[in-house]
């Protein structure tokens, strides 16, 4: 803990019952989140889908018209964004293009009472953290976007906020940058263990960083989970839809765990009796082979075979289930049996399936 | 792990330091303090002296049938139609003209661009009379160009010239900006459906730009039908109701007339502006974000003809600049042409020139030093905090100026703060009551120079500092200041020459003491002392000249030695 400079109060964040309008559109409604000490909890969906004004509400940038806030035991609700104690890394950086790096980094230490030499220390302590101590005079201008990054993470962090807040951080990055830095990012606030809410579009990027997934679509949350469980046993079809890719296949009724479509019918681990719905697995649970399996194997063909470098991309279509196109991820290693033919073998595990009731997705 | 003091363990709940309850309590006083500063300030400096015009009004004799029986008179009718016939006249000189001007600045290639348009700015250097001064000189009775005009300069056609001269910067200023959006890919769109440049531009160019041409032509009409510092120069016989509102509220005392006459005039100013407001609603934003930006192709023929256009207006500008200058300097016009400075010692006119001219930069100081602070925070509250309702009515109070003509808000003054139970009236004649009202005058284009560039800056940089619990007012005098230096240099310039070259509001509410150099101009015309009046015009005209330029280098200095962050934008 040595690379550590100051303490940082870990403290929890809860969020309950949130709701906010602007005029007649409805932005946010009943949001409710409880996020532990020192965890990273990212906010994910669509554009539109009201993650960046729940993080405001947090920041006290915009006001909530119901619900509550609280940071640790204390009531935020309707506090002024000064009041409140958290660090934010906007989108954009905002970082000051006319003060130095060291200017930026100290410009929440200035107002309170410190010595000069105590904000010199700090700041010199945060230069190091994020490794820019080079270029503590130069402006923000001068720096790459990663750079600039790390000075408005440096800046948020100067004054020992117990909570971290990260709006779409890695956006405005490029590819390559952007994967070595979320990795960096996760393990500083790891470090740090302080308690981090992020918004993000990006999948992958809430994969990799996220301790939970908070999935939010028109205002609400459809699911808030760890990484794993939201990708494996998505909640809602929009979960399982937006995380990942999903294979659908429509079925007419479930019964002794069995899922019945058409002339078909499949194994499941969990199952619950009842009506029409549709059936949901990722592309990668599905097994093809030369012949038939044990159980739960499926005649198909293969209309287009993809080559993704790691893998193949196989849209396969079963025979006896025409119009319903299913997508097959195989490994694309040379050891890998090769497939050329045209007729498949679809194993269908019954652990990687999951029965959504009702209608269209 | 270090141990700094101001690092709270694990084990402290984390209580709001008292310090940033103070900053919240902070922001509120420096946001709520300067817009509610602002709105008194509109409310005192515009909106009462209106009403109280608007009411001065009612005092006609008979009321209503009093009224119309002034309106209906022969007389009214003879200025109304005098005016309406020169203002009219005044937007189909000055448009035209002004639109191949911008065209030539903007859509084309040649040479010379930076001195034509400096030299399109020197109308607003001056006075209005300036012109009108240097038209004598050129076509009156004993100009060396009167046979060019055999029926005589002093009427209609000198006020037209006069009046074109000094709308034409305004007129350009419009469609400059108009012309200088364009979306290239409406251009390589209609080129490569084959339509030539005729066609481009009928169905390109001439839509994307008529807005502005109405809204130059509303302007140029308003400004001209309320200018009565050209026509008491020039005007002869030719009589406008401007002139006739100044000379009945100056010369005769009939307040209730000048009210009254002031009331009409206010109705083109206000038809324009709601006619305005109503069509930038409707077009909206027209040019969208990803739009290109436009640059003409090169053309030999349309740059020789633009160019011809344009160095013929820029001369015709100049040499009546210089015609009015060189005119100071000379011993006696024109029956004995040698260099002389004695115009300059104002010693004929009683000495009132260089007390005039000191007043005057007095006035011109205060003015922008107040002004620019005032108005370009306030700007920057408005844009980056929320104040509810007060906003709005902010916002609409603030737009006011753009409708209030300067000789009505003169008339205004006059009746509110002369009004013997005004409190206030204490302040009538001096030099406060004077930079209110030109800071009043001048707050709506400053406002939006100041507006434009605080747009262009990150709104995320306050909440940044709002996070990192530092006070607005902090934030705004540390990274907002700083980085819009350039604009609000403009907004001190815009200022300065606005309020060192007006005439027509301030005529009304100067003391023996507190002469003007713009109103002394006018004064010693009157008294035909025309070399001294073309003395101090000149003087007025180069002191705006070099504080523009003085303020253009300090502005460009600034930009050089910021550019080490201002290169890369964040």
């Amino acid at each position: 803990m040595a690379s550590i400079p100051g303490h940082i109060s870990t403290m929890p964040l809860s969020v309950q019952g949130i709701g906010k309008s602007f005029g007649n559109l409805s932005v946010l409604s009943d949001v409710s989140l409880e996020v532990a000490a020192g965890e990273l909890v990212c906010l994910l969906g669509p554009s539109g889908c009201g993650k960046t004004t729940l993080l405001r509400i947090i920041a006290g940038l915009e006001r909530q018209d119901a619900g509550r806030l609280l940071i640790g035991p204390r009531d935020i609700s309707r506090a002024h964004p000064q009041e409140r104690d958290y660090g934010i890394l906007f989108q954009s950086y905002a970082l000051f293009p006319n003060l130095t790096i060291e200017q930026n980094i100290g410009y929440g230490l200035s107002t309170r009472n410190l010595l000069r030499s105590q904000i010199r220390e700090r700041v010199a302590q945060m230069l190091e953290l994020v490794g820019l101590t080079a270029s503590a005079t130069k402006y923000p201008g001068q720096l790459s976007g990663g750079q600039q990054q790390r000075v408005g993470l440096a800046r948020a962090l100067a004054p020992s906020p117990s909570l971290l807040l990260l709006d779409e951080p890695m956006s405005a990055l490029d590819a390559k940058v952007r994967e070595h830095l979320r990795q960096e990012l996760r393990s500083l606030q790891q470090q740090l263990g302080i308690t981090t809410v992020m918004v993000t579009h990006d999948q992958d990027e809430a994969m990799v960083m996220a301790d939970r997934i908070a999935v939010m679509n028109q205002g609400r949350i459809e699911q808030f989970d760890t990484p794993e469980n939201i990708y494996r046993y998505p909640a809602t079809p929009f979960v399982a839809n937006f995380v990942g890719h999903a294979n659908w296949l429509d079925y007419q009724s479930v019964s002794d765990g069995r899922v019945h479509l058409g002339p078909l019918s499949l194994q499941l681990d969990k199952a619950v009796a009842g009506g029409p719905g549709r059936l949901f697995c990722r592309p990668e649970v599905l097994r093809i082979d030369n012949q038939a399996q044990a159980s739960n194997s499926v005649a198909a063909q293969v209309k287009h075979k993809l080559f993704m470098g790691n893998r193949y991309r196989l849209t396969v279509e079963l025979e006896q289930l025409q119009g319903q196109p299913l997508v097959a991820d195989i490994s694309a290693d040379l050891g890998a049996a090769p497939l050329d033919a045209e007729r498949v073998w679809l194993t269908f595990p019954p652990h990687g399936m999951q029965a959504f009731p009702g209608g269209a997705v | 792990m270090s141990s700094l003091p101001y690092a709270r363990s694990v084990a402290q709940p984390a209580q709001p330091a008292p310090r940033r309850a103070q900053a919240a309590l902070l922001d509120a006083l420096f946001a709520r303090g300067v817009k509610l500063l602002m709105v008194v300030l509109l409310v005192v400096g515009l909106a009462l002296p209106l009403i109280a015009m608007l009411g001065k009004v009612v005092e006609v004799q008979n009321g209503l049938a009093g009224v119309w029986q002034f309106v209906s008179s022969s007389r009214f009718l003879w200025l109304l139609g005098n005016s309406v016939k020169v203002s009219l006249s005044t937007v189909a000189l000055v448009v035209p003209l002004a639109y191949v001007f911008a065209y030539a600045m903007q859509r084309s290639w040649i040479p010379g661009k930076r001195l034509l348009r400096s030299i399109s700015l020197l109308p607003l250097m001056a006075p209005s009379m300036l012109s009108a001064i240097a038209l004598i000189y050129l076509f009156g009775n004993q100009g060396m160009l009167k046979s060019w005009f055999p029926d005589g300069i002093y009427g209609f056609s000198g006020i037209l010239l006069g009046q074109a001269f000094y709308n034409f910067p305004m007129a350009l200023m419009i469609l400059v900006s108009a012309l200088g959006l364009a979306d290239a890919r409406l251009y390589d769109a209609s080129v490569s459906m084959g339509a030539n440049h005729w066609k481009t531009f009928v169905n390109v160019t001439w839509p994307g730009t008529r807005y502005a041409v109405f809204a130059a032509s509303c302007l140029v009409f308003t400004q001209t039908i309320t200018n009565f510092g050209i026509p008491v120069v020039i005007g002869g016989d030719y009589q406008v109701l401007a002139m006739e509102a100044y000379k009945s509220v100056v010369g005769q005392q009939k307040f209730s007339e000048g009210a009254l006459i002031g009331s009409i005039l206010l109705v083109p100013a206000l038809i324009s502006f709601a006619v305005d407001a109503w069509m930038r609603r409707l077009r909206g934003s027209q040019v969208s974000s990803q739009a290109a930006t436009y640059v003409a192709p090169r053309n030999r023929v349309r740059d020789t003809v633009l160019l011809l256009a344009a160095g013929a207006i820029a001369l015709a500008l100049l040499s009546l600049v210089l015609v009015a200058v060189g005119a100071s300097l000379i011993n006696f016009w024109p029956y004995d042409l040698s260099f002389s400075l004695r115009h300059y010692d104002f010693e004929t006119s009683g000495g009132v020139g260089w007390l005039a001219y000191r007043n005057s930069l007095t006035l011109a100081g205060l003015t922008a030093l107040i002004g620019t602070p005032i108005i370009f925070t306030c700007a920057y509250l408005m844009e980056k905090t929320r104040g509810g309702w007060f906003d709005g009515l902010l916002r609409l109070l603030c737009m006011l100026p753009m409708a209030v003509p300067g000789l009505v808000m003169g008339l205004g003054y006059v009746f509110f703060f002369n009004h013997p139970g005004n409190p206030l009236g204490g302040m009538y004649g001096g030099i406060a009551l004077m930079v209110l009202c030109c800071v009043m005058r001048f707050l709506t284009p400053a406002q939006m120079t100041a507006t434009t560039a605080l747009r262009q800056l990150n709104d995320e940089i306050e909440a940044a500092s709002l996070s990192l619990k530092v006070p607005l007012a902090t934030t705004y005098w540390r990274v907002t200041v700083p980085i819009c230096l350039p604009a609000l240099l403009e907004v001190f310039r815009y200022l300065f020459v606005s309020s060192m070259t007006s005439v027509s509001a301030l005529i009304f509410l100067y003391s023996p003491d507190t002469v003007l150099a713009a109103v002394a101009v006018l004064n010693l015309d009157d008294s035909g002392n025309v070399g001294a009046a073309a003395a101090l015009a000149s003087l007025i005209l180069l002191t705006s000249a070099l504080v523009s330029v003085a303020l253009y280098l300090i502005s460009r200095g600034l930009l050089v030695h910021t550019q080490h962050w201002r290169s890369a934008r964040v």
